[in-house]
């Protein structure tokens, strides 16, 4: 981001560009990412000021917000003099405390990007953007449609300007209303550059022009972005490029312009006398960004504080004999509330945590499936392919959105016939929720009775370029790799639980959103089942004894899918177990089942329509009918609140009541002294829980411009983004019902080793490193011997002594939920 | 039973009015009233429509009351019930039944949850008063609440300028049908001598008696009725609005865009059925604008790639349909239709966000690139060229714009040397010399009496032009709104013999209104310092309660239902002579810029984004 030279380059600036614009894909391939993942070689705060100045995001709470908190105790008055202390010095603190707590700041939050494009209307009193966008996104849409137009895009030549070359040369009508436009499009010899010289006339400006441009759609503009770079994303294949994209706007303008003033107006450059000025150069330090940056250390600080408080407490456990079985469960920290209640309806199992997809990276196809499905960290780019065969799955026809109803005949037969079919439909939708073709639910993602075929027979054994299923000795490693980042190697319980997350919605456009973040936001069951298929596989047994773990013979594994949304959960191949552990698995089922009906209640409090106090049953029968009613925003809260991260053992939060705040990662130090696993762990978690974490932040905080506002208006367009209205831009981004109880923390990642090997492991991953380093994730590490907690800054390790002096202890859990609806603070959980 | 009647407008008058009451913290009671009172109504609704079956159907009329008597003048309540309004009443309950239900839930912590259901409740009470009215006086009273409502609604988000911008727009269309109703209004107590009952209208003896004599008259309501159907009904050329109004929270779409709201051209057309049914030339254009719009609407619905758009351009296709089936007599099968249209379309709506997981899942077992479509097999240029033109929504937008908009643009900028000061000096000489002359009336000679009232409401046409393309200063712009309306007074009163307490009715409502408007932009000047009318300002974010008494003082000096100014306007109309079409025509159009003036101040005011930018505010695109 170097101040440019008075002449312009594309390419630099395209690149530029694309770092810049949203990097969210179409709606069916949702991926959690860092929002402002451009600025992260920043430190967070200097990021926050410098986004905010350059493109005017607001980057913070409000700071009324924060003097709320403070007003009610919720950022505490010891941590806001210790945070000024720290900063400012002890001399300056009631200097600084005035300044966050009474004065008066007019905040104005101004771009700089969009100003030099002022000059349109103030100069030639017209608003470009209003003629322009709408034909832009109308013509692109159409374009890139896939499958809600039954009139699709005539013409298809190799991208965009092709085909609309194409489709001007031979029609009488045109997009265009002017000659030199249509001209200018023809002419394979005219680039951006040319349009720009037409429009703007000073090359200085060209780059200032283009960012102000394509800024005010960065929605449209990230999405052209993201399909030029991934074009295989769509199922109707379109090729198009960002330099398309901006070619047709500058001629839209220049057809605009020459249309309303019959060819007669003067170049922008000549117009502005303001513009020029770099847009990235150095940001000026304002005092208000001081404050609030203080404030939301003070307000993380309050929260982490307390969490420490609670973690310096806690003693590790004697290994548990008589394990009645092991369960495995997702990082997710929607799983984090359900592993408690796990073991509190079974005080002998032992829950694990770890990343979704088991470790291992696939893609599926479903039987009759016509693309594959990636299963695993989106970074990943597997080279195996698993089939599905024997699917009794039927797609049923839904009426509503049949293509015929939009024509005229059959729509004449359709209205009178089907519409008042629709209104029974309604009727039953609304007043008695049920399954239907609105919801999207986790457990149509497999069919529980179909076979995966999983084994590589052989060399040849290939489709779609990929390996068909997993050698043995590639079965093993995934096993191995699996077992051993969790530390569960020996102690073998008879009974396996391998439980991948999905989620239940109706009527949602964001359904992707809440499936498992480890599977490309897709349901885990493929992953839980293969996982514990090739654990359950005798020569995958034998190999695994070969390098040192020795599962017994009558253990099994077992895989399953928890529905984070209806509190439900299904096991696949029941068959294939024992006659032992059939039973033990039906007194298994039972225990689940009740710990399903807890979370259910637990996250109940924070829905407005169920009454925690009810009974299990009935809260749990409304928690899952909320997931299918078609009326209903918010299924579920998704990661809403998640600030914290645990990479250690179960001891470190087993007994405390974190209120489903934190990923889970199991992890044991003790057979991986040089951190070769913990390694592995990191790389994965901090991108993952990190963007998560950081998506969340950036929505709630500018609901707007990073969210995308509430989704009750939202209009679905080509199948691939949303919009308001049917003229908006496409809004990347979490809604507002999605975020509106999070509370914009960052994340604190907590690691159980010894603080030198955690140093060491992550000097070794500079792109995870960056994330710590630049303060986007906070780190402390636990020291696993003195249970001591050091605190990650600027670039090293220093002691932590929590402030916090009350410990809060609850012995009824169920009490201790109905007791709010929002937040409730950390407590020791006591056994009676 | 006739006086059971009323009850359909009691009912949601009096769940709109309590709604007001309630706080707007408590979500649970607001919308519990809303179910209550659509729940009452509904159930009400199904066994009054059984027991008149089982009473053999008759059609109803009830003149209700009079909302204000003078000498020759009787503003009356009239109400009227057969099988179209039967149809309707329970279409409409039916269906805002569920929405109220469901929106409950779906509104749930939305800002404006209140503002919500306040809106739906007026849009009901709007809709019943439509349905149920037995004369135009009735059903503009309910044709204005409408207008009003979708304005509210379709800028439901009002913090950000594409809602705003299209709420403005739609509103500013809906008073070209207002005028068309305001018209038809006007001409038809000429040409029957009395506020006419749709009764009465229905007699066909009496209709073709009066229309051998007054051909063109009949023409001309008709067609001025059919002006204020296509409107509503977005049918061609009108039809780019529809989509536009998919702006608000989806349920109300639904039954707005939906169902309820684009029916009522329909409806219209079905009440006054009688009237113009034996006028070839108005069922010829009716018959030419149904098929057009089918045609045109169906290729836009094709190739929409936004799953709201979708739905409302087949929507219009199908009332295009509809229109033929009413023109082509079938009565009972356009009943029919349109009940399967608005409950289908309300049922596609309410499901949309779900099209992108349905399709997704059926794309993945059933994929298939492109299929062939009807269009493939025309020959490649016509082909192309019609889907570049439906693409382009036929350029509908900018027909309109060029037709009605940019006119009135370009008469203000002929006056844009007009300053307060100096125009106010002008304005007032001549308006004094005006007043004296109403004095001496008996000495005016009779050419200048014919061309005096003419000559000032072109005057007070002109001052509203001016205020409303104003773009600095607010409060010119609001005198001359006022000032429109003084110029109406003189002009009428030199007109024909109107008692002057009429007039002081009429003009108290503007005076009243006038001043309350003013103080609230006082106010707003004193804490903001610098307002304009070149931008939106969106200054509801920090004075809502400024915002909503200027949007009644809006409301009252607009000549909405039930004000003074209402009736003031009303009794204006009746009396213009049938003969002075121009100052027929000038006063209509200068009510209807006057609404439009007085919302876009509102809105330029109080709507969009917000100019102080310390919270988070959305991108002007999204």
């Amino acid at each position: 981001m170097e101040k440019k030279s008075s002449s312009f380059d594309l390419t630099i600036t395209i690149q530029e560009l694309k770092k810049y614009l949203p990097t969210q894909g179409p709606l069916k391939d949702y991926i959690f990412l860092n929002t402002l993942a451009s600025f992260q070689d920043l430190p967070f705060h200097e990021a926050m000021k410098r986004s905010s100045e350059i493109f005017g995001y607001k980057t913070y709470l409000d700071l009324n917000e924060y003097r709320d908190f403070y007003a009610k105790g919720q950022i505490r008055r010891e941590v806001l003099e210790k945070v000024l202390i720290e900063q400012k010095g002890a001399e300056n603190l009631n200097f600084w405390k005035q300044k966050l707590l009474e004065q008066d700041y007019q905040i104005r939050i101004n771009s700089r990007v969009g100003k030099l494009r002022e000059a349109w209307k103030k100069f030639l009193k017209i608003d470009v953007d209003n003629y322009v966008h709408l034909n832009l996104f109308r013509i692109v849409g159409a374009y890139l449609d896939q499958g809600i137009s039954i009139w699709n895009f005539p013409a298809n030549k190799k991208g965009l300007r092709n085909s609309l070359i194409e489709l001007e040369k031979n029609s009488f009508s045109s997009f265009f209303r002017t000659n030199r436009a249509k001209k200018l499009l023809a002419n394979k010899s005219i680039g951006i550059k040319d349009l720009l010289n037409i429009l703007v006339g000073k090359e200085a400006l060209y780059f200032q022009y283009i960012f102000d441009q394509q800024f005010e759609h960065q929605g449209w503009s990230g999405m052209v972005a993201y399909l030029e770079k991934n074009p295989n994303v769509l199922l109707d294949k379109r090729s198009i490029d960002l330099e398309d994209f901006i070619f047709l706007e500058l001629l839209l303008e220049i057809d605009t312009l020459d249309d309303r003033y019959a060819g007669k107006w003067t170049a922008l450059g000549f117009l502005a006398k303001n513009g020029g000025k770099d847009i990235f150069a150095p940001t000026r330090n304002v005092e208000i960004a001081e404050v609030l940056k203080l404030w939301q250390e003070a307000y993380e600080w309050s929260y982490y504080d307390d969490v420490l408080f609670y973690l310096a407490k806690q003693e590790a456990e004697p290994i548990q004999e008589n394990v009645s079985f092991q369960a495995l469960f997702c990082i997710d920290d929607r799983e984090c509330s359900f592993r408690t209640y796990v073991e509190k309806c079974d005080p002998q199992a032992e829950t694990y945590g770890t990343a979704g997809f088991f470790n291992i990276e696939f893609y599926y196809k479903p039987d009759g499936g016509k693309y594959l499905t990636k299963l695993c960290p989106a970074p990943l780019t597997p080279k195996h392919l698993i089939l599905e065969k024997a699917n009794k799955y039927k797609h049923k026809k839904e009426v509503g959105f049949s293509s015929k109803s939009h024509g005229l005949i059959v729509g004449w037969l359709l209205t009178q016939t089907m519409g008042y079919w629709a209104a029974f439909k309604l009727l039953k939708y609304i007043f008695k929720p049920s399954y239907g073709n609105t919801t999207v639910s986790s457990f149509q993602h497999m069919h529980p009775t179909s076979s995966l075929i999983f084994e590589n027979t052989g060399e040849n054994h290939k489709e779609h370029e990929l390996t068909v299923g997993f050698t043995t000795s590639e079965m093993a490693d995934r096993i191995e790799g699996l077992l051993r980042s969790i530390g569960l190697i020996e102690n073998f319980a008879a009974l396996i639980y391998v439980i991948g997350h999905g989620s239940t919605s109706a009527n949602n456009a964001y359904y992707s959103t809440m499936d498992c973040g480890a599977c490309s936001c897709k349901p885990g069951s493929v992953n839980a089942r293969l996982a514990a298929l090739m654990g359950n596989h005798l020569e995958v047994r034998k190999q695994l004894a070969e390098r040192g773990i020795h599962i017994p013979e009558e253990t099994q594994f077992i895989g399953g899918l928890h529905d984070t949304a209806q509190d439900l959960m299904v096991y696949y191949d029941i068959v294939q177990l024992s006659e032992p552990n059939q039973q033990q698995h039906l007194k298994n089922q039972a225990v689940f089942h009740r710990a399903l009906a807890l979370n259910a209640k637990e996250r109940s409090r924070r829905f407005i329509s169920i009454d925690t106090t009810k009974s299990l049953k009935e809260i749990h029968k409304a928690v899952q009918t909320r997931s299918f009613s078609l009326f209903e925003p918010r299924p579920e809260l998704d990661h809403a609140t998640n600030s914290l991260c645990v990479v250690g053992g179960r001891w470190i939060t087993k007994n405390i009541f974190l209120d489903r705040r934190a990923f889970l990662n199991s992890y044991n130090y003790k057979q991986d002294p040089s951190g070769t696993f913990l390694s592995t762990i990191l790389n994965a978690v901090t991108p993952v829980c990190g963007g998560i974490n950081l998506a969340y932040y950036f929505a709630k905080v500018d609901d707007q411009k990073f969210g995308s506002g509430s989704k009750l208006p939202h209009n679905i367009v080509g199948l691939f983004g949303v919009t308001n209205g049917i003229e908006g831009d496409i809004r990347p981004g979490l809604p507002k019902q999605m975020v509106e109880v999070h509370d914009p923390i960052r994340l604190m990642c907590i690691v159980e080793h010894y603080p030198e090997i955690v140093l060491e492991v992550l000097a070794k991953a500079p792109n995870t490193f960056e994330w710590y380093q630049n303060d986007w994730i906070k780190l402390v590490v636990i020291h696993p011997e003195t249970k001591e907690l050091f605190l990650f800054k600027k670039d090293q390790f220093s002691c932590y002594t929590p402030q916090h002096a009350v410990l809060k202890t609850s012995n009824d859990l169920e009490r201790l939920v109905e007791s709010s609806h929002t937040n409730i603070s950390v407590h020791q959980l006591i056994k009676v | 039973m006739e006086y059971l009647l009323h009850y359909f407008l009691v009912i949601p008058l009096l769940g709109y009015l309590i709604s007001l009451l309630i706080p707007s913290r408590n979500e649970f009671a607001i919308s519990r009233l809303a179910f209550i009172t659509l729940s009452i109504q509904l159930a009400f609704a199904i066994c009054f429509a059984i027991a008149w079956l089982k009473s053999g159907h008759r059609d109803i009329n009830l003149a209700e009351f009079s909302l204000y008597k003078t000498k020759g003048y009787d503003f009356l309540i009239d109400l009227y019930f057969d099988r179209v309004s039967a149809l309707f009443l329970l279409m409409g309950a039916f269906l805002t039944f569920l929405i109220t239900y469901y929106s409950r839930f779906y509104l749930h912590r939305e800002q404006g949850f209140k503002r919500f259901f306040n809106t739906i409740l007026l849009f009901y009470l709007g809709y019943n008063i439509i349905i149920l009215s037995g004369n135009f006086e009735t059903l503009f009273i309910g044709w204005e609440f409408l207008g009003i409502s979708s304005f509210l609604l379709i800028a439901f988000y009002r913090d950000r300028y594409l809602p705003v911008k299209n709420a403005l727009k739609i509103f500013s269309l809906y008073r070209i049908g207002d005028i068309g109703l305001i018209l038809a209004m006007w001409l038809s107590h000429h040409l029957f001598h009395e506020n006419v009952t749709f009764g009465k209208m229905h007699n066909a003896e009496l209709v073709s008696h009066l229309l051998q004599k007054h051909s063109w008259e009949g023409f001309f309501i008709s067609f001025m009725i059919l002006v204020a159907a296509l409107v509503k009904s977005a049918q061609l050329p009108f039809s780019s609005w529809l989509p536009r109004a998919m702006e608000g929270p989806t349920p109300s779409s639904a039954i707005f865009y939906g169902s309820l709201s684009v029916h009522i051209g329909a409806f219209l057309l079905l009440r006054t059925h009688p009237f113009w049914e034996h006028q070839t030339v108005i069922r010829v254009i009716i018959g030419f604008l149904g098929v057009l719009t089918c045609f045109v609407a169906s290729m836009m619905a094709r190739v929409q790639t936004s799953v709201k758009s979708q739905i409302a351009y087949s929507s219009i296709a199908q009332i295009g349909l509809i229109f033929l089936e009413i023109v082509a007599g079938f009565d009972n099968l356009a009943l029919f239709h349109i009940c399967g249209n608005a409950l289908l379309r309300t049922y596609q709506l309410l499901i949309s966000p779900s099209i992108a997981s349905y399709k997704i899942k059926e794309q993945l077992y059933a994929y298939e690139a492109r299929e062939k479509t009807i269009e493939d097999s025309f020959p490649k240029r016509i082909e192309y060229s019609f889907y570049i033109l439906s693409l382009k929504e036929w350029n509908l937008e900018t027909i309109i714009y060029q037709l009605f908009i940019s006119p009135l643009k370009k008469t203000a900028q002929r006056f844009r040397f007009f300053r307060l000061k100096l125009g106010l000096i002008f304005f007032i000489a001549i308006y004094i010399t005006g007043v004296v002359l109403l004095f001496m009336k008996s000495t005016i000679p009779l050419f200048l009496e014919n061309y005096l009232p003419g000559f000032f409401a072109f005057i007070g046409l002109l001052m509203v032009i001016k205020a409303f393309t104003e773009r600095r200063n607010v409060q010119l712009s609001w005198f001359m709104v006022m000032m429109n309306h003084f110029w109406i007074a003189l002009a009428i009163s030199i007109n024909s013999e109107i008692h002057f307490s009429t007039i002081a009715m009429y003009l108290s409502g503007v005076i009243v209104s006038g001043a309350v408007g003013f103080t609230a932009i006082r106010i707003l000047i004193k804490k903001e310092k610098r307002i304009t009318l070149a931008r939106f300002q969106g200054h509801a974010f920090e004075y809502p309660t400024i915002a909503f008494v200027f949007l009644m003082a809006c409301l009252g000096l607009a000549g909405f239902p039930i004000t003074p100014t209402m009736i003031g306007e009303d009794l204006v109309f009746s009396s213009i002579r049938e003969d002075q079409y121009f100052l027929a025509l000038f006063l209509a159009i200068s009510l209807i810029v006057d609404g439009l003036a007085l919302v876009r101040i509102y809105a330029r005011l109080f709507l969009g984004p917000h100019v102080k930018t310390y919270h988070s505010i959305a991108h002007k695109s999204s």
